[in-house]
């Protein structure tokens, strides 16, 4: 391969656990380091990806307005787009609200819990309001690859990602694939 | 006596008079993926994960007569494609989520979507609301788990004989019900014990309190494919039911 | 709702109606439904006990049929006809505009408890619509004046029995009779030639007639009968007759049970003698109940001619009888062992086959299974000979075949023809000449083109149960294939995955089509899951229900690709809707309170 590939990766509704399963590569980060080098990520605390990213990486799946633009924005940005783990994938724990109505959620969260003090739904403009549901990233745009796992073991993300940049087409092999 | 045989992915097969495909191919080591089906419970034939080829037409192995001169389809990349397919579905009607479910690493679901190489669920999720039942003190029902396959009806049926468990509504609708006035666990005479209880495939089904007791590597799936760990499980099992014919 | 001691006596007396019978379980929940409107938990609790059957399986039934309800529908249940032609006929602006007169929200009983409005599959009144029932009994002809008279009757609380007869009238234009439809049958008459000629010869007989079925899968009818009648090992055999006709368009065998009765039983009659049969049951589909007192008026009436019961045609060694057994909105239920399923009193679920029905059929004993029509036209046979029935048709397809012709025609109604008809024939009988497509075979056939109208009915060219649906330019072909699609995810069993799984994916894949949220992965998507569903599904429903979008990807892709969006991906559910309830809770309505659906 020319140069080096550009990888970006972000979080959304997720806790960041793939984030650090990712850096469970450990030394081979150093190898990696040869091969890719990364744009915006909350690993570089870059803002805004670069115009053409390779490789996105995505965590979590969509809880909000801003999840979405997000999202969007990556999806724009990078040619590859990769679902990570289990909450981009199918929603993951976050989506376990879905069953729930969002107006039980927040009257549950704001108004009517015990010990909630001066109860109301928050309203400022900075915030991102919230999905009826969570839904993970393939229903909102197209997704090129998937690593499941809550969180995919570090294995994957450098399986995974030696096959891309030695041009290989991506595989798993069975002991790398789980859902949990 | 002349043998019977048919043939799976051109391999000979022989099978005895009554067997279906599936317990032919079970007893010659051959493993067809399935999840309806339990050899020790009358064939069922409606998850159609056991699609295979017979002679060019699609038929469920599990329910289908093993005849004579059969030409098998089974591990092609077409009927693994199906059957991943079909997979997803059964996710996405659900609600799996893997990494909170007792029964991960045991679960037959995810472990075919593991030897399918399932990485996504591919559809949108239909995020239904089910019911949970957690009335009984000992057995828990997580319907969010369940896909109908009816292999607990069968056994509270057949081999119980408590009748606890039948499937109703109807299409996407369908649904396991509990046969008690209140529609509720505590409300039968199941137990612990019964084979109902131990036969889900998946984590709707569990007995309280043994939840995430055997470490993660150690879990039925981690180390062996479903193909291995049915096999060995279940070739014995057509075997006694074929000496028995 | 708890129930009162009275209402236990009702109970006990609906069962002892139904001589605590268990498998006449659907029979007794329909009285139970329309006697307290719905069936309470404490009724299920009951019926349970006193037919000692578990109480899961009166759940399960009560909530597999969509006629029985668990909340209470109101005391005039009305549901309106929701087959394709009735649309074209204006059904939906009728329905809204009877729910707007009503006060109700259509699935909704009304808060007085007074009336609910629905949507149900065809009712069978295809040519006489926009078609619907009142507690059960098929109306006709619903126009703008009838619904005022009918908001009146409803809120005076007048019993349907006094409603006006006008409303419930059912005509049978019959457009063009041949064979079947054409030929007098005296009651009586084919059973004494049968016996004249012997039933071994009789059967012959039918087996020269070259006779194949008329529901839809055409097995040749000497076989299934010769199959049952040789099937060993069994206490009893049984003859049943389909008359569930649940497939859009088809409306021939309300035809034939209206006005040709004695025909149909003389050919179960015919069958009884032929395979050795005592009991004989006709299973109704519940759109059709208007039709059950005259049937059972018929029955009677061949009881008291020695046509039916013991002692037959004066015959000692002759013992036959009819039963009527009435469905309960379900589809399904016209699939054979679906059928027998619910004669049992269960979920219409479809066996697994084989066995066939023939050896294992109803309580597990050797039953012929046969549609209304193939009845109607073997009790001629049985008269008038083989020969008499193969002159007509073609070398595949012998015989004539009964249309239910509805749609975009100046004469919809009934047309027999021989097989071998062409398409442009028929279209120039029935007024239809301006035709841009046909669905023939109703939903679970196919739809063909203009270029195509020289196509001949037949099971080797066109075959078709009875339906025939004509549409004109005015019509979109992708409403028509929405309409279908959502037909089969109603009506899946839900037994196999593929089918219960992949017909409410194809219908929300077809939506977000036809909404413009398409593009062009959504439309490989769609086919991807049609050919699954096609080639995986269990039985009949599955494998047919993608019929509909795969004829017209077939014939009118562009209609497909116009709809599509040059963008590549868009999600297939409202984004800004999705943020509709946080907004409303939050009271902001600001730029990022709102989402764009594309990117
Ligand atoms: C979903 C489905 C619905 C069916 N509905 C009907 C029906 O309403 N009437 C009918 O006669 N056959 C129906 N059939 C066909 C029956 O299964 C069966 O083949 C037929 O009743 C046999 O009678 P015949 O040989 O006289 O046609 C249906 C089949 C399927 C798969
Ligand atoms: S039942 Fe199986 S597939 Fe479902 S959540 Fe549990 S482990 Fe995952
Ligand atoms: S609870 Fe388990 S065994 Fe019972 S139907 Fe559901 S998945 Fe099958
Ligand atoms: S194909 Fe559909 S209707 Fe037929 S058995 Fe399967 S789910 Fe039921
Ligand atoms: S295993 Fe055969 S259909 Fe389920």
């Amino acid at each position: 391969m020319a140069g080096k590939i550009k990888v970006a990766t972000t979080s959304l509704a997720g806790c960041f656990g793939c984030h650090m399963s990712f850096l469970d590569i450990d030394e081979r980060i150093l190898a990696l380091a040869e091969i890719a080098e990364f744009d915006r990520s909350p690993l570089t605390d870059i803002k805004h990806c670069s115009d053409q990213v390779d490789i996105g990486l995505v965590e979590g799946g969509l809880c909000n307005a801003e999840n979405v633009h997000t999202l969007r924005e990556f999806r724009e940005s990078c040619k590859i787009l990769v679902a990570v783990g289990a909450c981009a994938i199918n929603g993951g724990l976050p989506a376990m609200r879905n069953h729930i109505p969002l107006q039980e959620c927040l009257e549950e969260s704001y108004l009517d819990a015990v010990g909630v003090e001066n109860p109301q739904i928050p309203n400022d403009v900075e915030l991102p309001l919230l999905l009826n549901k969570v839904h993970p990233i393939h229903e909102v745009v197209k997704v090129d690859y998937f690593l499941p796992g809550c969180p995919p073991s570090a294995d994957v993300f450098w399986k995974f990602l030696t096959d891309l940049a030695s041009g290989a087409e991506p595989s798993l092999p069975y002991e790398l694939v789980h859902y949990d | 006596m002349t043998e019977h045989m048919l043939t799976i992915d051109g391999q000979r097969i022989p099978f005895t008079e009554g067997q279906t495909i599936i317990e032919a191919a079970t007893a010659a080591g051959v493993y067809i993926p399935h999840l309806c089906h339990n050899p020790e419970f009358k064939p069922h034939g409606s998850c159609k994960l056991c699609t295979v080829k017979v002679n060019g037409r699609n038929c469920s192995a599990c329910t289908f007569p093993a005849a004579d001169g059969q030409e098998v389809l089974n591990n092609t990349q077409e009927l693994n494609e199906t059957r991943r397919t079909i997979t997803q579905m059964l996710f996405i009607e659900g609600n799996h989520f893997c990494p909170s479910c007792e029964k991960s690493g045991n679960c037959q679901l995810q472990a075919v979507g593991y030897y399918l190489n399932m990485l996504d669920a591919h559809f949108p999720f239909f995020y239904p609301s089910r019911e949970v039942d957690a009335s009984h003190h000992e057995v828990m029902l997580d319907r969010d788990r369940c896909i109908l396959c009816e292999l607990c009806v069968r056994a509270s049926r057949d081999v119980d004989g408590k009748n606890v468990f039948a499937l109703s509504g109807r299409g996407i609708n369908s649904h396991l019900i509990v046969n008690s006035t209140t529609g509720k666990l505590k409300d039968t005479d199941i137990s612990v014990d019964d084979k109902a209880v131990h036969v889900c495939p998946v984590g709707a089904i569990l007995i309280k309190r043994k939840g995430f007791e055997v470490p993660i590597g150690e879990r039925i799936y981690d180390g062996q494919d479903i193909g291995q760990v049915s096999l060995e499980h279940e070739m014995p099992i057509v075997e006694e039911a074929e000496h028995g014919r | 709702m708890p129930c009162t001691p009275s209402d236990m006596k009702t109970v006990a007396d609906i069962v002892a109606r139904h001589d605590a019978d268990p498998t006449r379980l659907v029979q007794i929940l329909r009285d139970v439904q329309s006697t307290f409107r719905h069936i309470p938990a404490a009724i299920m609790d009951r019926l349970a006990a006193q037919l000692s059957i578990d109480r899961a399986q009166v759940q399960a039934v009560t909530e597999f049929y969509t006629f029985f309800s668990t909340e209470p529908r109101g005391r005039f249940d009305i549901l309106i006809s929701d087959s394709i032609t009735d649309h074209m006929l204006g059904s939906r602006e009728i329905a809204a505009y009877l729910c707007e007169r009503l006060g109700v929200t259509p699935g909704q009983t009304r808060a007085d408890g007074q009336v609910s409005v629905d949507f149900t599959s065809c009712t069978g009144m295809c040519e006489q619509g926009p078609a619907g029932l009142v507690n059960g009994y098929a109306l006709t002809n619903l126009t703008r004046d009838r619904v005022e008279r009918i908001v009146e009757l409803v809120n005076d609380g007048t019993p349907v029995s006094q409603w006006p007869r006008e409303f419930f009238v059912v005509k049978d234009n019959i457009h063009r009779a041949d064979l079947v439809l054409g030929t007098k049958l005296q009651p009586g008459s084919a059973l004494r030639w049968m016996f004249q000629r012997g039933l071994d010869s009789t059967l012959d007989e039918i087996a020269k007639s070259g006779l194949r079925g008329r529901g839809g899968a055409g097995f040749g009818t000497a076989m299934k009968w010769k199959f049952c009648r040789e099937a060993t090992g069994s206490t009893e055999r049984f003859v049943v007759c389909n008359a569930d006709e649940g497939e859009p368009g088809t409306f021939k065998d309300r035809v034939l049970l209206q006005s040709y009765a004695h025909q149909v039983f003389e050919g179960m009659t015919v069958c009884g003698a032929v395979i050795g049969a005592r009991r004989g049951y006709l299973y109704l589909r519940g759109e059709y109940l208007y039709l059950h007192e005259p049937l059972n008026a018929v029955l009677a009436e061949r009881r008291r001619a020695g046509l039916l019961g013991s002692n037959i045609i004066g015959r000692p060694d002759f013992e036959f009888d009819i039963e009527v057994r009435i469905g309960a909105g379900a589809y399904i239920c016209g699939e054979e062992s679906a059928l027998i399923e619910s004669m049992e009193g269960k979920r219409g679920v479809p066996r697994n086959r084989p066995p066939y029905p023939v050896t294992n059929g109803y309580l597990d004993q050797p039953t012929v299974v046969n549609n209304v029509e193939t009845f109607a036209a073997a009790a001629l046979i049985a008269l008038k000979g083989g020969a008499w029935f193969s002159a007509a048709g073609t070398e595949k397809s012998k015989g004539t075949k009964i249309l239910s012709i509805a749609g975009d025609c100046a004469r919809p109604g009934i047309y027999e023809y021989p097989f071998g008809t062409t398409m442009a024939q028929i279209l120039a009988d029935c007024g239809g000449t301006g035709a841009m497509g046909l669905q023939i075979g109703g939903p679970s056939g196919i739809f063909i083109g203009a270029q195509e109208f020289e196509r001949v009915l037949g099971f080797e060219d066109l075959p078709t149960g009875g339906s025939f649906m004509i549409f004109d330019q005015r019509r979109d072909v992708l409403e028509i294939v929405r309409n279908f699609t959502h037909f089969f995810a109603h009506e899946s069993c839900g037994f196999c995955t593929p089918c219960r799984v992949g017909t409410s994916l194809l219908k929300n894949q077809l939506d977000k089509i036809c909404a413009g949220h398409g593009g062009k992965a959504d439309l490989a998507e769609l086919t991807h899951i049609s050919k699954l569903v096609r080639a995986t599904s269990h039985c009949g429903l599955g494998q047919t229900a993608a019929n509909p979008i795969l004829s017209t990807l077939e014939r009118f892709p562009e209609q497909y690709e116009q709809r599509l969006k040059a963008i590549s991906f868009e999600p297939g559910f409202d984004l800004d809707g999705a943020l509709e309830v946080a907004r409303r809770m939050s009271g902001r309505d600001d730029a990022h309170a709102h989402l764009a659906q594309e990117a």
